[in-house]
């Protein structure tokens, strides 16, 4: 309605909460076809969602044994009024103390972290807003490595007026962020005279499921102090690296480099990845800058974690023994799903990017693709949700530059679930194959036709798949024809 | 440093160095306690209710399933339990709890009399009202467009309206003449200030029940104001958080009661998409640390925008499912508000006779949980300076934290805010006594150096003679 739409601002009718992404579209087409084993067994299964639901066993029981944790219960009613007024921004000390607490343990107790730094935001969508209100004006940028998170085209931008700007990583290096990826970036921005306040990187990195390497770190810290720009630290899925190589933190790095100017560093955090909370909307800002400190928990009055949560998280972080026997379990549980998937994988000759961390990993389906366009990524990505009956996410949707990837979530189900869409999969890569096959085939014969009828020969020559298509190599090798061999990519052992 | 940050962090937009929050900061370094501080500060400028704990306590003894997160579903608890865990903590649809939002609705219905029945799907969650006034700023104004608001108003609107969504505020200006009512004169006078300022006017921002001055608006006050946004074709925004609280008569007539019974006004009318209402359990239930706020509109666009910008500040699930039992029983939630509005009444009268008694008057007041104080016989002159000096000598001699009238953006000096349902029956009688005790002495003070006054001024003229 026309008329209705003048009385909103723009910001209200504009697309700027990004929901029309090709990554809603399929959690849009999960809704109305859910998969569920016994009422929707032929239903989408939703594997778009990074959420982590493998450790809840443990959390209740600690719920169960701990009813003083709660103020609904005769063992902590007693708290209830208290609880219910304290509005206060600072939030709990005790809320403050455990979050604290509970990063360092997460980074291996290697760094400590300040209370007093500990700022609440609803959810890291909060924080990353916040963080864009206090270090940029409408116009400003902040260059984002590609690909990244959908979300933050929203959560950084919509409100704020603050643009995003790609520094684009490749598949040839395994999507590092790089120094030249990075002064490109930087200089196109300057040559379009738009300011550039900071650079916003997630570690682990979403959809990627790798970490930042010391060296990559070492030079963002370099990059951003050179500049005089700030850095914004995504740790959202810390507690989610399940093996090697270990994960090293911002907050590590600042340690160890005196030179680096400590106001441009900020950290957003979360208890929506690593301890499956989302519904509580545990948003978390530290920064190294008192200003920014200062700012963001005024802003905070926004978004702050209700106090009965608050007392909730509290408890139960500062159960040491809990914690440090979840956190461990619910690696080792990763690593499981992680493993049984990409092993799996392997079977039908699809890789994915080698990965340590995140609830996801990074699926290469680049050789399926008609041609490697955005278009037949979407294609393809249409094909999955409507007949395979998955969603998974483009990774056009998270700004890629290369088309054929795909992120896939599995840590948000259960073991059956997580059987059938493997088998889901399987079943359509090995039917593409062969569709790919026989296409080949076809063309190799027309054009064999069309030599042939130069030629006086038998024509009813008998000419397998197997012995002509150039591409194709031993079913146990996983490559896909437009990468190199030499591609660090996964392979499958033989 | 300074220049490293956005213009946003670098000023003082977030409005905290207001005199409002300055008296909060000298009360936490001084607070008042019976027995650990009984010479610190009374806090009084927390518009907080804490009358009726006990009977959300006994209501949580009563109903220990809602502990653990359990749920009525029969069958082996801990299994059944164990899954309402999860679903909760995984539940950040930001379209809420639907058993939540009903109750809301249900609740928001009745505090107006079942006159009014809202719908749960038009109704957006918050966190808390200050998320849901802003948000509705952002989705109904530009950059540097305007609200008009009626003086005195919160001060913490300061922060939610203007700072990060860049919209002004353009005061209107009541007055104690006419008890402070709102009317159709002080209205267009401020459209002309908007005007002549190059702002552009976009609505409205109105408290029903008003704070600070605790009083329900008028039939009238509500039909000056609804002609005058159909007229300006402009929105409305209701913050009616305080709705649950009123105590006395007249009752409480909200915006979409007052819209409804308009006689000019047909059904169809295009007002209906310009009225937006705020609201929170943050008073009437005393939460504010649950941070439950809420839009309601029956505006889609609005609703749309306004639940996808939720998503910076949604309210915890777990918050929403321990709400949605707690008001998912009718009659407690009956009692409650009744018994509540009791509490507050008797509140309310005990302020005023001690204040009556101090020779302090207020005005007359029927909602909310503070008195507006009539303390202009006590400034030294008629300004905002002999105010901010007054404020100052009661939070150092009286020991008692009030919000002066200027924090409010009150056009006139002399008035305070004084809250008495955040502290026990004692508390408030301590206070009161502290309030007659130095009104005596001011008054005292007063006849005094009057009495210099007139004596230097007899000598000095004697002198002359």
């Amino acid at each position: 309605m026309a008329f209705v739409n003048n009385l909103l601002s723009k910001m209200a009718i504009s697309d700027g909460h990004g929901e029309n992404s090709p990554y809603f579209d399929g959690w849009k087409a999960y809704d109305s076809d859910p998969f569920h084993s016994v009422e929707n067994p032929q239903g989408v299964i939703q594997m778009g969602l990074a959420e982590n639901q493998l450790c809840f066993d443990l959390i209740q029981e600690w719920i169960l044994k701990n009813p003083k944790a709660s103020i609904c219960t005769s063992e902590g009613v007693d708290e209830f009024k208290d609880t219910a007024i304290f509005q206060d921004y600072h939030g709990l000390p005790e809320f403050r103390d455990a979050i604290a607490k509970f990063m360092a343990k997460v980074r291996g107790n290697t760094v400590t972290f300040d209370p007093d730094r500990v700022v609440m935001s609803g959810g890291a969508t909060g924080a990353h807003e916040t963080m864009a209100f206090c270090l940029a004006d409408p116009g400003d940028a902040f260059l984002v490595p590609t690909p990244y998170y959908p979300g933050f085209d929203r959560d950084l931008r919509w409100r704020t007026g603050v643009k995003l700007l790609p520094v684009v990583c490749e598949s040839c290096n395994d999507f590092k962020i790089t120094r030249e990826a990075l002064e490109e970036a930087y200089q196109k921005a300057v040559e379009s005279n738009i300011n550039v306040k900071g650079l916003l990187i997630t570690n682990p990195s979403n959809p990627l499921g790798t970490i930042l390497d010391r060296d990559t770190l070492q030079s963002l810290v370099d990059f951003i102090n050179e500049k005089n720009i700030h850095l914004i630290c995504d740790e959202i899925y810390a507690a989610t690296v399940f093996t090697k190589p270990m994960y090293v933190s911002i907050a590590e790095i600042l340690e160890e480099d005196k030179k680096c100017n400590r106001d441009l560093i900020h950290l957003v955090y979360s208890l929506s990845k690593d301890m499956g909370f989302p519904g509580f909307r545990i948003g978390i800002i530290y920064s190294y800058n008192d200003s920014v400190v200062n700012t963001a928990r005024k802003m905070s009055s926004f978004g702050l974690v209700s106090t009965q949560t608050q007392r909730l998280i509290a408890n139960m972080l500062s159960d040491d023994t809990f914690i440090d026997q979840y956190v461990s379990e619910s690696r080792k549980r990763l690593a499981a799903r992680h493993g049984v998937f990409t092993r799996g994988l392997m079977q039908v000759r699809v890789g994915n990017l080698q990965g340590n961390a995140g609830l996801f990993f990074w699926m290469d389906l680049r050789r399926l693709l008609k041609d490697s366009t955005v278009e037949a990524e979407m294609e393809l990505w249409r094909v999955i949700i409507n007949e395979v009956k998955l969603n998974v996410s483009p990774g056009s949707s998270f700004h890629c530059s290369e088309p054929g990837w795909f992120r896939v979530c599995y840590a948000n189900m259960d073991n059956e679930t997580m059987r059938i869409a493997l088998r889901r999969i399987k079943k359509f890569v090995l039917q593409a194959d062969e569709r790919q096959v026989t296409a080949k085939k076809q063309t190799w014969h027309k054009d064999l036709k069309l030599s042939l009828s130069f030629r006086r020969c038998d024509d009813t020559i008998l000419m397998t798949p197997r012995m002509v298509t150039p591409h194709m190599m031993s079913p146990h090798v996983v490559v896909s024809p437009h990468s190199p061999l030499a591609s660090p990519l996964v392979r499958a052992r033989n | 440093m300074q220049q490293m940050l956005s213009r946003k962090a670098s000023f003082n937009s977030h409005g905290e160095d207001s005199s409002y929050f300055l008296g909060w900061k000298e009360y936490e370094k001084n607070p008042y306690h019976e027995h650990h501080n009984p010479s610190g500060i009374i806090q009084m400028g927390l518009a907080e209710n804490q009358l009726s704990f006990d009977l959300l306590e006994s209501w949580l003894a009563k109903n220990a399933n809602v502990a653990h997160f359990k749920e009525d579903r029969g069958g082996s608890s801990s299994s059944l339990s164990s899954s309402l865990f999860r679903e909760l903590a995984l539940f950040q649809d930001y379209r809420g709890l639907p058993a939540f939002k009903k109750e809301l609705a249900a609740l928001m219905g009745e505090i107006r009399g079942n006159k009014v029945r809202y719908d749960p799907n038009k109704l957006v969650l918050t966190a808390g009202a200050t998320a849901a006034n802003e948000t509705l700023m952002f989705c109904l104004a530009e950059p540097g467009e305007a609200f008009l608001i009626p003086t005195p108003y919160y001060p913490g609107f300061d922060r939610d309206v203007k700072w990060r969504t860049e919209v002004q505020l353009v005061p209107v200006h009541c007055s104690s003449s006419n008890q402070f009512r709102l009317t159709s004169l002080a209205l267009e006078e401020a459209h002309k200030r908007a005007l002549k300022q190059k702002l552009k006017v976009k609505g409205v921002l109105i408290t029903n029940p008003t704070n600070p001055l605790g009083t329900t608006m008028s039939k009238d006050e509500l039909n000056h104001l609804l002609d005058f946004a159909i007229s300006k074709k402009i929105h409305i925004v209701s913050d009616e958080i305080y709705s649950g609280t009123v105590f006395d008569s007249p009752g409480f007539i909200g915006i979409t009661q007052a819209l409804l019974n308009h006689k000019k006004v047909r059904v169809g009318n295009d007002i209906w998409n310009r009225i937006h209402i705020v609201y929170s359990l943050s008073k009437d239930l005393g939460l504010p640390g649950f941070r439950v706020g809420m839009i309601y509109s029956e505006n889609e666009a609005i609703i749309s925008a306004a639940t996808k910008m939720s998503s910076f500040g949604l309210v915890s699930s777990q918050t929403q499912f321990l709400l949605s039992n707690i008001l998912g029983e009718k009659n407690f939630r009956k009692l409650y508000m009744k018994e509540n509005q009791k509490r507050l009444k008797e509140r309310h009268d005990m302020m005023v006779s001690g204040l009556k008694s101090a020779g302090i008057s207020c005005l007359k007041s029927n909602a909310g949980l503070f008195c507006w104080v009539d303390m202009r016989h006590l400034l030294c002159s008629n300004t905002f300076e002999a105010e901010k000096e007054l404020w100052e000598k009661i939070i150092s001699e009286a020991k008692l934290n009030l919000s002066p009238g200027s924090s409010c953006h009150c056009s006139e000096p002399g008035w305070f805010r004084v809250c008495f349902a955040n502290m026990s029956t004692e508390t408030l009688s301590v206070a009161m006594q502290r309030i007659k005790a130095f009104a005596d002495a001011t008054c005292k003070a007063d006849q005094i150096s009057y009495q210099q006054a007139l004596y230097s001024s007899q000598k000095s003229s004697l002198n002359k003679w």
